[in-house]
C-alpha cells in the first residue's frame, strides 16, 4: 500500500491537568475521507492545531507528503500543502469575500513582498480566487464584506479559502457546523468529490455526513482514539456505543 | 470622482495654493507654516502605513524621525566644519548634499526601525505600544546625554543642506521639494495600499492567525511594514532639521511621537490623505487658536476625542462618509 499522505504518530498536549491528545497515531491516505469523531471537549480541534502546527505539541510527530514536518511552524505547514477550516469561521472580516480568497492564492503564487503592482485588479489573483468562490457556492457574494456575509456563508467561504490553496490534504473541523440541513446537504455531496483532489481529515458532529461521506472514522475520547475503522465496524464496536455513540442512538 | 477623492483634490489644491496666498498677504512666515504641514504630513503618511494599515500603534515614531533629523545635522555639521565623520580605515566626509543626506537618514531609520521592530513586534496591543515607546526614550536620552552633538542643546545647521539647481534658502523653493517628496510618499502609499503586500498586511492587521493558516507569515509582513514606515518618517526628520536649521532631542521626544500619532488619527487611520489633513489641522490649529489661548491643546483635545468616540475614520472619514475599504 502506498504511504499515506499525513502520518500522526504518538501525537500529546496537555492543558494543565487536561490531557486533550493523548498518543494519537492517525494516517490519511490518498482519495479518502478519514473522519474524527468524539464528544464534546475530546481533543478534536486541540489535534487538528497540533497537525496545523498552531499549538506545539508535548510529544510525537507528523510526517506530510513523506517529510517530517514536526519542527515546522503554521506558515511552513500551510506553505507545504497542509489547508484547514476553523471551527469558528477566523476570516479577514473587513476584506471581501473575494479578497479573503485571494490571500490564499497570493500566498501560493508569491509576491507577498511586491510593492508596487495593483493586486486588486490582478487576474493573476482574482481569477483563481473567483473560482474558488464558484466552487463552494459563493460567487455572487464575491463582492460582499466577509463581516457582512450569513452564517453559512462564512462556512462556505472557509471552504474557498482552503480550496485557493490546492493543498495536498484538508482538515476542516466541522465545516457544517450551523449550516442548516440544506447548506450541509450541499456540503456533502460537494466533500464527497473533493476526496479525489485531496485526501480530507474531517472533524464533525452530523453523523448523517459522517456516514455518508467517511472511508474511515477514528473516535476520540478524552484525547484518546479508541477506534478506528470502516463505518460498520465502528457502529457496531462496542467501546464506541457506550462512549460516544450511545448518548444519541444509533 | 468619489468624496474622499474629491477631498484630497482640495487638501492637493489648498497646498498648491500657499505659495500665491503667501505673497497675497506678503508673508513668508505662511509658507514656513505650511512647509511644517507638510513635513508632519510626511510624517504621518510613515506611521499610516505601520498604523493604519498594519494595525501598529507605535508610540515610537519619534524614534525616527529624530534619527532622520540628527542624521541630517551631523553629516551638516561635519562638513560644514570640515571635521570628517571618520579617518579610518578611511576617511569619511560630511555632506551638505540632500540628495546624500536622505538616503542616509532612510538607512539610519529602517535600521533602527528592524531592531525595534524585530523586538517589539513580538508583542501586540499595549506592551507594542510600551516598548516602542520605550525604544524611542532610550535613543531621547542618549541624544541629551551625548555632548558631541549637542546633548541637551542641540546642533544647528548654520546654512540649509543643498539640493541640485535650486536656492534651498528660498522658503517657496524649500516648500515645493517638501511637498514633492510629500507627493512621492502618497503616491507609494496609495501604491502600496493596493499591492500584493498591501493585501497581506491588511490581512494581518485583521486576522493574523487566518494569514498564517494559508501560509503567509504576518511576522515579515509586519515587519517589513514597520521599516518601510521607519525609513518614511526617518526621511521626513532630516527635511524637519533643515526647515528649522536645527536638530534638538525634543525630535526624539515622546510628545513628537503622540504628535505625529495625532496627526494620523485626527486625519483618519488607514485613509491615504489622513495625515495631510490631520497635520493641517494640527498646525492650524496650534497657530490660530495658540496665540488666543495657551490652552489650544485643550481644544485638540476634545477634538482628538470626538474623533475617536464619534468619527473613527477622522476628518476624512467624516466628510467622505462610509468605512475605509480594506
Ligand atoms: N488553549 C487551551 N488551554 C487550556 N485548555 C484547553 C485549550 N484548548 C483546549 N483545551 C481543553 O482541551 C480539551 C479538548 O478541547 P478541544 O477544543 O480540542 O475539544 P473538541 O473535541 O474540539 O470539542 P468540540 O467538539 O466542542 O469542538 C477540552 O477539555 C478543552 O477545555
Ligand atoms: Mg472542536
Amino acid at each position: 500500500m502506498a504511504e499515506p499522505v499525513l502520518a500522526i504518530e504518538g501525537l500529546s498536549k496537555r492543558f494543565g491537568a487536561v490531557i486533550a491528545c493523548d498518543d494519537v497515531n492517525l494516517d490519511l491516505r490518498e482519495g479518502e475521507i478519514h473522519a474524527l469523531i468524539g464528544p464534546n471537549g475530546a481533543g478534536k480541534s486541540t489535534l487538528i492545531k497540533q497537525i496545523a502546527g498552531e499549538i506545539a505539541s508535548d510529544a510525537g510527530t507528523v510526517h506530510f507528503a513523506g517529510v517530517d514536518i514536526s519542527a515546522l511552524d503554521a506558515v511552513a505547514r500551510a506553505r507545504a500543502g497542509l489547508a484547514r477550516t476553523f471551527q469558528v469561521s477566523s476570516l479577514a472580516p473587513e476584506f471581501s469575500a473575494l479578497q479573503n480568497v485571494m490571500l490564499a492564492v497570493q500566498s501560493g503564487a508569491g509576491g507577498t513582498f511586491r510593492f508596487l503592482g495593483r493586486a486588486l485588479s490582478d487576474p493573476a489573483l482574482t481569477e483563481p480566487a473567483m473560482a474558488a468562490l464558484s466552487r463552494a457556492g459563493l460567487a455572487e457574494r464575491a463582492r460582499m464584506t466577509a463581516s457582512d456575509l450569513s452564517h453559512g456563508e462564512r462556512r462556505q467561504l472557509e471552504i474557498a479559502i482552503a480550496l485557493a490553496m490546492r493543498p495536498k490534504a484538508f482538515l476542516l473541523d466541522e465545516p457544517m457546523a450551523g449550516m442548516g440541513p440544506e447548506g450541509s446537504k450541499t456540503l456533502t455531496g460537494f466533500l464527497d468529490g473533493l476526496r479525489e483532489e485531496a485526501p480530507i481529515l474531517l472533524v464533525e458532529h452530523d453523523m448523517d455526513a459522517v456516514f455518508a461521506l467517511a472511508d474511515r472514522v477514528s473516535v476520540l475520547v478524552y484525547g484518546k482514539v479508541i477506534a478506528t475503522g470502516g463505518i460498520d465496524e465502528i457502529r457496531a464496536d462496542p467501546q464506541v456505543r457506550e462512549a460516544y455513540l450511545g448518548e444519541e442512538g444509533p | 470622482m468619489n468624496r474622499e477623492t474629491a477631498i484630497n483634490t482640495v487638501l492637493v489644491a489648498g497646498l498648491a495654493a500657499v505659495p500665491l496666498i503667501a505673497s497675497a498677504f506678503d508673508d513668508p512666515f505662511i509658507v514656513t507654516l505650511a512647509t511644517r504641514i507638510v513635513i508632519f504630513a510626511l510624517a504621518g503618511v510613515g506611521l499610516n502605513l505601520a498604523l493604519g494599515y498594519g494595525g501598529l500603534v507605535s508610540f515610537g515614531h519619534a524614534a525616527f524621525f529624530g534619527l532622520g533629523g540628527y542624521a541630517a545635522g551631523i553629516l551638516a555639521s561635519h562638513a560644514l566644519n570640515y571635521e570628517p565623520l571618520a579617518t579610518w580605515p578611511f576617511e569619511i566626509s560630511g555632506t551638505t548634499q540632500m540628495l546624500v543626506i536622505w538616503p542616509i537618514a532612510m538607512v539610519v531609520s529602517a535600521f533602527a526601525a528592524l531592531v525595534i521592530g524585530a523586538l517589539s513586534l513580538r508583542t501586540s496591543g499595549v506592551y507594542f505600544i510600551m516598548i516602542t515607546l520605550a525604544f524611542a526614550q532610550m535613543i531621547f536620552f542618549f541624544a541629551i546625554s551625548w555632548p558631541a552633538y549637542g546633548g541637551e542643546d542641540g546642533l544647528s545647521i548654520y546654512v540649509r543642506n543643498q539640493f541640485p539647481g535650486m536656492n534651498t534658502l528660498d522658503p517657496t523653493s524649500f516648500f515645493l521639494l517638501a511637498c514633492a517628496i510629500l507627493a512621492l510618499a502618497l503616491l507609494f502609499s496609495s501604491r502600496l495600499s493596493a499591492s500584493r503586500f498591501g493585501l497581506a498586511l491588511k490581512g494581518a492587521r485583521q486576522n493574523d492567525q487566518r494569514l498564517a493558516s494559508v501560509g503567509i507569515g504576518p511576522f515579515r509582513v509586519r515587519l517589513t511594514a514597520f521599516v518601510i514606515s521607519g525609513m518614511i518618517t526617518g526621511l521626513a526628520g532630516a527635511l524637519f532639521a533643515d526647515l528649522n536649521r536645527f536638530v534638538s532631542p525634543s525630535m526624539l521626544s515622546w510628545q513628537t511621537s503622540g504628535e505625529i500619532m495625532v496627526f494620523v488619527i485626527l486625519g483618519g487611520v488607514g485613509r491615504l490623505f489622513g495625515p495631510v489633513a490631520g497635520a493641517a489641522l494640527f498646525i492650524i490649529l496650534e497657530h490660530s487658536v495658540g496665540p488666543i489661548s495657551e490652552h489650544w491643546q485643550f481644544l485638540l483635545g476634545i477634538l482628538l476625542l470626538a474623533v475617536v468616540l464619534f468619527a473613527r475614520g477622522g476628518v476624512i472619514g467624516v466628510l467622505a462618509g462610509g468605512a475605509r475599504h480594506g
